[in-house]
């Protein structure tokens, strides 16, 4: 049972039961529809930017603890950060996840955070719902209209 | 190759030592395998008769002089009888292979589908699976029939009323489930076809999950057309089976076209063969429907009454029980429905209540079951579901629960 209290520690069921900035930005710098049909996780992300810095991120949706926590810290990591630091941040988390090499000079800090999720790796059905979020920043901060998915 | 043995009659302990995949550990866990909604486990009988007919037996069938091609031919064949006589078809020209339910239902809609015109009106229900979804809507892209749907109740049962209400002279097929594999409802499929031939309207029976759980009598529903797959009786994968009555088989267009459904073939002209030949093109599943046929002589040994009686146990106390967990809800409530429960806990999205089962060695299923349209009717994005086979016992639905209360916990 060890690996499923490391999946569902306090820190995800927290961010998973109450998660943060949650609602949508009226005129939103940019936005994203992250959805798992086939799973019925979804969310939608809202950045507002002042420059190049994120100022504000909502995300406003439902699904299962993992994709909820997930998008949760998400947006509690990415606020005040750089564009360019938020891509650096989803390139890592999903690196993370795929249990591949990560790249995290200069954000060890937040990806210390993000060790939070790291049980996900043992359950790899659910990988796709820690990173349901984030690939819809990834698409939020590219400027892609499209809804994506993981699934 | 060993003698097939006889399974014996309700002998839970017996049954399930003739399934080898039940014994195993998951995570360290006794496995509950509470997923043959999805898929069945398969019994020694039916692997060893697939066995059999790949070691001893095999060769192509229906055009060989040889004795290996007349016996496997002979065993195809048989597969086919004890096929018809499951479903008590008048023929077994009435039986028609296919790969699986899905392929069985877009052969109809392909092939009766053709008869079909702009405005002619198709009824399928609220429950349906996607399988008995999409076919028809192709059809409606390809030949502009009208879909209409019969909606289901709070408790999951068809509206039997607003049903009648949708039937009208332009209503040429309803197809609709004889057992909904996310409810459970079994649905009143006697009274659906009266009421549907009255419109003048042919019907078609999705029996995926009802052929598994009761005895299906094809003709005394007078259905013209029913459906179900091997993989869910307890048999192999890529087999299905579509009946159809004769006369409306041999009036309908053929759906594949090539070796084995033809009468004779040259480049001005080729005449098509009859019912069921007409609708098996190329080598057929010969391997998957002895082990389609050992499946059906497996249940049919132990008699559906007897597992009919079981399986109606295990429902009961698997509501009973699931009840008694604060928060957990029933999807699917009807008076009368198969040992197929899905439910919903607060505060435990399915998956989670899925991943966290898994753990504890249960077997459920989480998600829409392939029916969007129906969690969107129940109100809810998902649910987690436990479906039975003949050989779950009441211990492992005491690990279910055990299960969910211990993931209610975790998940706080």
């Amino acid at each position: 049972m060890e690996d499923l209290q490391r999946l569902y520690q306090t820190i995800v069921l927290d961010h998973g039961k109450k998660p943060r900035n949650v609602g949508r930005i009226d005129n939103p710098d940019r936005e994203a529809l992250a959805n798992n049909r086939l799973c019925g996780d979804r969310f939608t992300l809202s950045l507002a930017l002042d420059g190049d810095i994120i100022s504000n991120a909502m995300i406003d949706g439902e699904g299962c603890a993992i994709s909820t926590a997930s998008a949760s810290l998400m947006t509690e990591l990415v606020k005040g950060k750089s564009l360019e630091t938020a891509a650096r941040l989803f390139k890592a988390f999903d690196a993370m996840m795929q249990d591949k090499a990560v790249e995290n000079h200069g954000i060890e800090a937040e990806m210390e955070q993000l060790e939070a999720l790291g049980g996900v790796r043992d359950f790899p059905n659910r990988v796709k719902c820690a990173t349901l979020a984030w690939h819809g920043l990834d698409a939020a901060l590219q400027g892609h209209e499209d809804e994506i998915t993981t699934e | 190759m060993n003698q097939i043995t006889q399974p014996a009659a309700f002998d839970i302990d017996a049954i399930r030592a003739d399934f080898p995949a039940l014994s195993q550990q998951v995570h360290g866990k006794p496995l509950a395998y509470l997923d043959s909604g999805a898929s069945a486990q398969k019994p020694l009988q039916v692997i060893n008769a697939m066995q059999s007919a790949m070691m001893e037996t095999y060769s192509n069938v229906h055009r060989g002089v040889h004795y290996l091609s007349q016996k496997s031919t002979e065993l195809y064949e048989e597969a086919r009888k004890k096929t018809q006589n499951l479903l008590n078809a008048a023929s077994d020209n009435e039986i028609v292979f296919t790969k699986n339910t899905t392929e069985a239902i877009n052969l109809v809609a392909h092939s009766y589908g053709s008869f079909l015109n702009e405005g002619d009106e198709v009824i399928i229900s609220e429950m349906e699976h996607h399988a008995n979804i999409v076919p028809w809507q192709m059809l409606r892209d390809r030949k502009g029939i009208v879909l209409r749907i019969a909606p289901v109740t709070d408790d999951g049962e068809l509206d039997m009323a607003a049903y009648e209400n949708l039937l009208n002279r332009n209503t040429k097929l309803v197809a609709i489930t004889h057992t909904s594999n996310v409810l459970g409802t079994i649905t009143p499929m006697a009274r659906i076809i009266e009421l549907a031939h009255q419109a003048g309207a042919k019907v078609l029976v999705d029996g995926s999950q009802a052929v598994v759980h009761m005895a299906v009598d094809v003709q005394a529903l007078d259905a013209d057309f029913y459906v179900f797959t091997g993989h869910k009786l307890y048999g192999p994968t890529g087999i299905g089976v579509l009946y159809g009555k004769e006369d409306l088989l041999n009036s309908m267009p053929p759906f594949l076209g090539g070796g084995d459904m033809i009468k004779s073939v040259s480049f001005d002209h080729t005449e098509y063969a009859d019912a069921p030949s007409r609708f098996e093109a190329g080598t057929p599943m010969i391997v998957e429907a002895v082990g389609l046929g050992a499946a059906i002589d497996y249940v049919q040994a132990i008699g559906f009454d007897a597992i009919e009686a079981h399986e109606k146990d295990l429902r009961n106390y698997c509501h009973q029980r699931l009840l008694s967990v604060p928060g957990l809800k029933i999807i699917g409530t009807a008076a009368n429905k198969a040992a197929v429960v899905s439910f919903v806990v607060d505060g435990a999205h399915p998956h989670d209540l899925g991943t966290i089962l898994d753990r504890s060695g249960v077997a459920v299923r989480a998600g829409h079951h392939c029916a969007e349209p129906l969690m969107h009717r129940m109100g809810v994005n998902a649910t987690a579901r436990a479906s039975f086979g003949l050989y779950n016992t009441r211990a492992e639905i005491d690990q279910l629960v055990k299960a969910v209360e211990f993931a209610k916990d975790m998940l706080g």
